[in-house]
């Protein structure tokens, strides 16, 4: 195991540990933000550069600072490593510039956006971003095409994260998209006359951490934090068949994979828990899943509001005043 | 006259073939090495020689070489960096054109210091004829015997193969040379691991310059000791340097390191001074990604002491008041020359050349095109000028591969040396509209 001190919290991680996932295991604010990086996503990360933090103290054995911010989800920690996030002004200052480059193209429609209430680059623009552009520019933009039967692509909001060329690369048996040409004029595309119809493929929704890829059977439905996520399971032959549905009423809107706290899919049975496209789209009937309960949100997330979960807690501080 | 290592047989007709090459000392030092040299040794030659890979980055090319990881039963690769796209740079160009036996005779002796059994010369795909003419010398090698399984009855077996590049300049950058060898799109890797622990498929692998490589040869054939005479400081040996702009006689030169840019600049034997009797503005010396320099620090350094053509006396005064030797694309800019134009030339070949895989490359040059676009085109702010300065520094240090930096420092760069310039196309659009450098404005279309 090797010590490494992040914004001054000490935690013990197994070697090869990169500084992003030591840091979780801390938590809390002294977690990088990562647009790119999924955990669960071979070859992901080091793209977006939001991440990115000071490393003041190399290691023991060579405690000299490295000169340049490094990439955090792709650099291993070592015993004795130093490490600000939240501590550094320089890195506060580089992550309001990265987010400055991310927003120079997306459009800021938020109040239509079906990722709204769980989009990373609202809660980057939140934290780092400024009240005004300094982009004078025309901003490239594109037609809303589709890329399948059931997936939008918003081109525009897209910020090139490669999370939904990764879970093409790897979750699916055939690859029909990807990126095209290259600098600012990049875009994501099938290939001509394409569109992605593997069983998995609805899984590059749940990754895309802007609004880029949507879900054609739940757009413009609702609002996130209008629906109630339940934690649901189904018998199903292509995956294990363990979801969030999205509820009104008895009205089941969405479907999606089980995100932990970091928008990444859930390890379940020691198995990460991607759902197939039939389980998305097409169980939108209530007696097709098991409910289980409702699914435990983040209270400072929006979708928490006006979702109580009682904390024990607090009611009895409260009850004692203490 | 400055000694000639690398172009010293460059005007002997018919050099480009193996017969003429090796009746000239061709390939001696495949004989000496494999002969009598064990791979150790030759590593050890081109340590003591001082040498320095001249692709721009100028690390030690020995250093390089003793990083590389020698698991057993995992074959090693040693990929020659032919991918020159830099604007100004066109020194590999004519090595390979005029002299490719010495490419492949450098390839042939550090595949044999590295324990290399595979080698491949990747090649811009814009130089295509260059390739053909490295083919041919291929061939030959192999038709000699000096290619292929135990060369010279040495045990030593060697296969060298070509590797056409797409055109993308970002594929000059070691690892995204590697990805487009593997037959993917050309984008840079994150590192580490670095190329020497993981590289072509995942075998420790070496990328050096095609100048590196073919001054390894010199070093073999007449021993480090003698090459690190050459030079000064740690800049040892020889450098090719592609000279253009407004100079009387533009070229590709070898140049002893250590020689006064004074004297390369006007002295006859070099380049002959600038073209039609005008003054020199400024010079960018290293190829278009170094910082430019004006005319008061272009020959002496701010200290008033003459600047070197060497790595520490270009970078003398650090990016405040120096520049850099990089590759060696010298370009040179008389007094009727806009900087401002010449400036968004530059950012519009990194803009257009970014792979686009980290947002501040993507978006950052992106947007340094677009405002230096307007600037020159008369329609600029004063502002425009500080928030240049504000978007290169937030990409220098904070992309995936120096591609950034390349994009960041000439823009930097410029504007610290000729701020006024910039104000005046702000406060004189009308002027800056109607002159006509040669540039084709109407390319890209005004947003």
């Amino acid at each position: 195991m090797v010590k490494v001190i992040i914004d001054d919290i000490e935690v013990e991680v197994e070697p090869g540990t990169t500084i992003l996932n030591a840091a979780r295991k801390i938590g809390g604010d002294v977690v990088p933000p990562a647009m790119c990086y999924y955990s669960k996503l071979q070859g992901s990360g080091g793209k977006c550069r939001t991440c990115l933090v000071e490393v003041a103290a190399g290691s023991t054995a060579d405690p000299r600072p490295m000169p340049k911010l490094v990439a955090s989800c792709s650099t291993p920690v070592m015993d004795g490593m130093i490490v600000k996030n939240k501590t550094s002004e320089r890195v506060y200052d580089n992550r309001a510039a990265v987010t400055e480059f991310l927003l120079i193209n997306h459009p800021l429609d938020c109040p239509i956006c079906d990722q709204a209430g769980e989009c990373h680059l609202q809660d980057l623009g939140f934290e780092h971003g400024k009240e005004g552009t300094r982009y004078e520019e025309k901003r490239r933009t594109f037609d809303p095409i589709d890329i399948g039967d059931k997936i939008k692509l918003h081109m525009n909001r897209c910020i090139l994260c490669y999370r939904c060329v990764y879970v093409a690369n790897q979750l699916t048996d055939k690859r029909v998209h990807g990126i095209m040409h290259r600098g600012d004029h990049a875009e994501i595309s099938t290939y001509i006359e394409q569109a992605i119809d593997n069983d998995f493929s609805g899984n590059v929704i749940d990754v895309c951490p802007v609004g880029a890829l949507t879900d054609k059977t739940f757009r413009f439905k609702s609002r996130v934090w209008f629906l109630k996520p339940m934690e649901a399971s189904c018998e199903c032959t292509k995956c294990a068949g363990k979801a969030v549905v999205w509820m009104f009423g008895d009205e089941i809107y969405r479907v999606t994979g089980r995100k932990d706290k970091y928008g990444e899919i859930e390890d379940i049975d020691g198995k990460t828990a991607w759902i197939c496209n039939e389980c998305r789209f097409d169980k939108k009937d209530k007696s097709q899943w098991n409910i289980e309960g409702p699914r435990v949100i983040n209270r400072h997330s929006v979708i928490a509001q006006n979702q109580y979960l009682v904390d024990e807690r607090l009611e009895s501080k409260k009850l004692t005043g203490k | 006259m400055g000694r000639k290592l690398l172009l010293e047989h460059i005007d002997v007709p018919g050099i480009e073939s193996f017969e003429v090459y090796r009746k000239n000392g061709g390939y001696r030092s495949v004989e000496k090495a494999l002969k009598t040299m064990s791979p150790q040794n030759v590593v050890e030659e081109v340590q003591a020689s001082g040498l320095r890979g001249r692709g721009g980055a100028g690390f030690p090319t020995g250093m390089k070489w003793s990083f590389l990881a020698k698991p057993e039963g995992v074959p090693r690769y040693l990929l020659c960096n032919a991918d020159e796209s830099e604007p100004g740079t066109f020194k590999d160009r004519y090595l390979m054109e005029k002299i490719p036996h010495l490419l492949v005779e450098g390839m042939i002796v550090s595949s044999y210091a590295l324990g290399c059994n595979q080698s491949y010369i990747y090649i811009r795909g814009e130089y295509m004829w260059v390739l053909e003419i490295v083919e041919k010398a291929i061939a030959e090698a192999y038709a000699n015997g000096f290619l292929g399984k135990n060369i010279l009855g040495s045990g030593y077996d060697l296969d060298l193969a070509i590797a056409p590049g797409g055109g993308a300049y970002i594929c000059g950058e070691e690892t995204a040379l590697i990805e487009s060898l593997e037959g993917k799109r050309g984008n840079p890797r994150i590192k580490p691991p670095f190329p020497a622990v993981k590289g072509l498929w995942g075998c420790p692998t070496v990328v050096n310059n095609v100048e590196s490589i073919a001054a390894v040869v010199p070093i073999v054939n007449d021993g480090g000791a003698e090459y690190a005479k050459i030079g000064i400081g740690k800049s040892t040996g020889t450098k090719l340097i592609s000279a253009c702009g407004n100079l009387v006689k533009p070229g590709v030169y070898e140049i002893e390191l250590g020689m006064t840019v004074e004297e390369f600049i006007y002295s006859d034997e070099w380049c002959g001074g600038i073209a039609n009797g005008k003054k020199i503005k400024a010079c960018v010396p290293g190829g278009s990604s170094v910082p430019i320099l004006p005319a008061n620090l272009i020959t002496k350094t701010a200290e008033g002491v003459d600047r070197l053509m060497s790595y520490e006396g270009l970078a003398e005064g650090g990016f405040a008041t120096g520049s850099m030797l990089g590759s060696g694309g010298f370009i040179v800019f008389d007094e009727d020359q806009c900087i401002v134009r010449n400036t968004w030339n530059f950012a519009r070949f990194y803009a257009h050349e970014s792979c686009g895989q980290c947002s501040p490359c993507r978006e950052g040059t992106g947007w340094m095109e677009k405002v230096l676009r307007r600037l020159e085109n008369g329609q600029g702010h004063m502002h425009d000028i500080d928030l240049l300065a504000e978007i290169n520094k937030k990409i220098e240090g904070n992309t995936i591969c120096p591609l950034g930096d390349a994009a960041a420092w000439p823009v930097a760069a410029a504007i610290r040396h000729f701020r006024e310039e910039f104000e005046w196309h702000v406060t004189h659009p009308d002027e800056a509209v109607k002159r006509n450098f040669g540039i084709a404005s109407n390319h890209m279309p005004l947003v």
